[in-house]
C-alpha cells in the first residue's frame, strides 16, 4: 500500500478499524456460547440451594436433584403473603431469576423442599464481606425457626481466612440453631470464637476473618430479618 | 520423497526448532528469564487450574504471536503496543468466555486471573520480541514454546502442592487413609502463595545444576 504507515491518519484508521473488528468479534463469541454459560450458572445456583439442604452434588446430578427435592418456588412480598402468579422452580420462572436488593424486584424468592417427607422452606441471602459479596442460603424448618442447613459463598474473601466461611465446618454450626427466642426474631449471631450471645443463638465466627464474619452476621440479620413477617407467620401455624 | 524431505526441513529449521525447543529447557521463561512468576505461585495450589491455566496461556501467546506477526508489517510503529494489548485482551476474553460454558468449575477458580493472563510478561514480551521479527510460523512454535516452558512448571508446581497441601491429584485422594490414621497430617503450608515461590526455587537449583552453562560466576 502506497500510504505512509507512520502517518496520523493511517494510524488512526488502524486503530478505529482494529477496534471495531474486536468488538464485532466479542460481542459474537458471547452470543455464541451465552446459553451454555447461562445454563452453568443456573446449575451453579441450583447446587448451592442443595447444598443448604446438606445435599453435595455434581454438576451432573444437580437439575435432577433440584427437580425431586424442591416442590415449589414463589415470591412474597414484606408482609409474607404469596404474591399472585409467582409459583414455580423453572430457572425462568420468578423465584429463580429474582436477584435479592433488585428494586425492580416483586418480591423476595421462597423454595419449598421436602427431605425425608418433611418440608423446609430455603430463603436467599447477599451481603458484603471484606473485599467483595458474600452470599449464601440458609434452609428452615417448617417451624419457620429452626436452621435445617445454611450455605455461604463469596467472590474474593481471604484464603484461610474469612473465606472460610465457605467451608463446611462453619456451615455445619448452623444446624439445629433457632432465629426466634421467646417469639422474637433475633437472628443467629456470628461471634468470635469463645464468646457467647445471651440475647440469641450463636455461632463461632472465623479467627482471623472479623470483618467477613461481621458481614456475615449483618447478613443474616438483614437478609434472613426480610423475611420476618414470613417466618412469624410459620412459627404461629405451627405452635 | 526429496522433496517431501526438503520441505520437512523447512517445517522445522534450526531457528524455528530452537524457537519451540528452546523455551522448554535453558530459555524457560521462568527458571531462565523469571517472567510469569505471579500467576505461577496465584494458581498452583490444585493441579486441576495449574493444567488449565497452562493450556490457556500457551494458546493465547501462540495465538497472539501468529496474529501479530500477520500484522506485522501493517501495525503503526507508534502504536505497537496497544495494538499487541488489544489482542492478547481479546484472546483472553474469548478464553475467558470458553471457559465459563465448558468449564465452569475451574472457571470459578480461576476467574480473576484468567483476566491477568493480559499482565502475563511473557505474552508482551514474545509479541515484542520475536512476533514483530518474524514469520507466523515460526512465531507460532515461539508461542507454543514459550507457552509450554511456562505451563510444565507451573503443571509440576502445582502437582506438588496439591499432593502435599491436600493429599489429592486432580481432586482424588491419592494418599490412602492408613497414612493419615498412622498420624500423617496434610501440610497447610503448601497451600500459600510462599511454598510455591519455595517450589520454584527448587526446581531452579535443579535446573542449574544440570545446566551448568547457566550458573552465574561469583567472585
Amino acid at each position: 500500500m502506497a500510504m505512509n504507515r507512520e502517518s496520523n491518519a493511517y494510524t488512526i484508521l488502524y486503530a478505529v478499524v482494529m477496534v471495531v473488528v474486536v468488538a464485532l468479534g466479542l460481542a459474537l463469541t458471547h452470543q455464541l456460547l451465552k446459553d451454555r454459560q447461562v445454563e452453568n450458572e443456573n446449575i451453579d445456583k441450583m447446587q448451592q440451594i442443595l447444598r443448604s439442604l446438606n445435599v453435595d452434588v455434581t454438576a451432573d446430578e444437580a437439575l435432577d436433584r433440584y427437580g425431586q427435592l424442591i416442590q415449589n418456588a414463589y415470591l412474597i412480598d414484606e408482609q409474607g403473603v404469596k404474591v399472585a402468579e409467582t409459583e414455580g422452580t423453572a430457572p425462568q420462572d420468578p423465584a429463580f431469576s429474582t436477584e435479592l436488593g433488585d428494586p425492580e424486584a416483586k418480591g423476595l424468592p421462597v423454595y419449598e423442599a421436602v427431605v425425608d417427607g418433611s418440608l423446609k422452606y430455603v430463603i436467599p441471602m447477599s451481603g458484603a464481606g471484606l473485599w467483595g459479596a458474600i452470599w449464601g442460603y440458609m434452609a428452615i424448618e417448617a417451624d419457620g425457626s429452626t436452621i435445617y442447613g445454611a450455605e455461604f459463598d463469596h467472590s474474593g474473601e481471604t484464603p484461610g481466612l474469612g473465606a472460610e466461611i465457605a467451608d463446611t465446618s462453619f456451615k455445619q454450626q448452623f444446624q439445629g440453631k433457632q432465629l426466634f427466642r421467646d417469639g422474637e426474631f433475633r437472628s443467629v449471631a456470628v461471634v468470635k470464637p469463645g464468646r457467647t450471645d445471651a440475647h440469641r443463638d450463636y455461632v463461632d465466627g472465623i479467627s482471623g476473618g472479623t470483618i467477613t464474619s461481621q458481614g456475615v452476621d449483618k447478613m443474616l440479620r438483614e437478609s434472613v430479618g426480610a423475611y420476618r413477617d414470613f417466618l412469624i407467620k410459620l412459627n404461629m401455624a405451627n405452635q | 520423497m526429496a522433496d517431501y524431505n526438503r520441505k520437512n526441513m523447512a517445517l522445522l529449521s534450526s531457528k524455528t526448532k530452537a524457537a519451540l525447543l528452546g523455551p522448554l529447557n535453558k530459555n524457560n521463561p521462568v527458571l531462565v528469564q523469571v517472567l510469569g512468576i505471579c500467576s505461577v505461585l496465584a494458581v498452583t495450589s490444585k493441579l486441576e487450574p495449574s493444567i488449565v491455566m497452562a493450556i490457556s496461556v500457551t494458546l493465547v501467546v501462540a495465538f497472539g504471536n501468529v496474529i501479530i506477526s500477520l500484522l506485522r508489517k501493517s501495525i503503526p510503529n507508534r502504536i505497537r503496543i496497544i495494538v499487541q494489548l488489544v489482542v492478547v485482551a481479546s484472546l483472553v476474553t474469548i478464553v475467558s468466555e470458553v471457559l465459563k460454558a465448558f468449564a465452569y468449575d475451574v472457571n470459578k477458580q480461576l476467574s480473576v486471573f484468567v483476566g491477568l493472563i493480559v499482565t502475563n510478561c511473557i505474552l508482551m514480551g514474545r509479541l515484542e520480541a520475536f512476533a514483530l521479527g518474524n514469520g507466523p510460523w515460526p512465531s507460532f512454535l515461539d508461542g507454543i514454546g514459550n507457552g509450554l516452558g511456562y505451563g510444565w512448571i507451573l503443571i509440576v508446581v502445582g502437582f506438588f502442592r496439591e499432593l502435599l497441601g491436600s493429599g489429592t491429584l486432580m481432586g482424588h485422594q491419592v494418599i490412602p487413609q492408613a497414612f493419615y490414621d498412622a498420624g500423617y497430617q496434610d501440610n497447610g503450608l503448601m497451600m500459600l502463595a510462599p511454598m510455591a515461590i519455595l517450589l520454584v526455587a527448587c526446581i531452579i537449583w535443579v535446573h542449574r545444576a544440570v545446566n551448568k552453562e547457566l550458573q552465574e560466576e561469583t567472585n
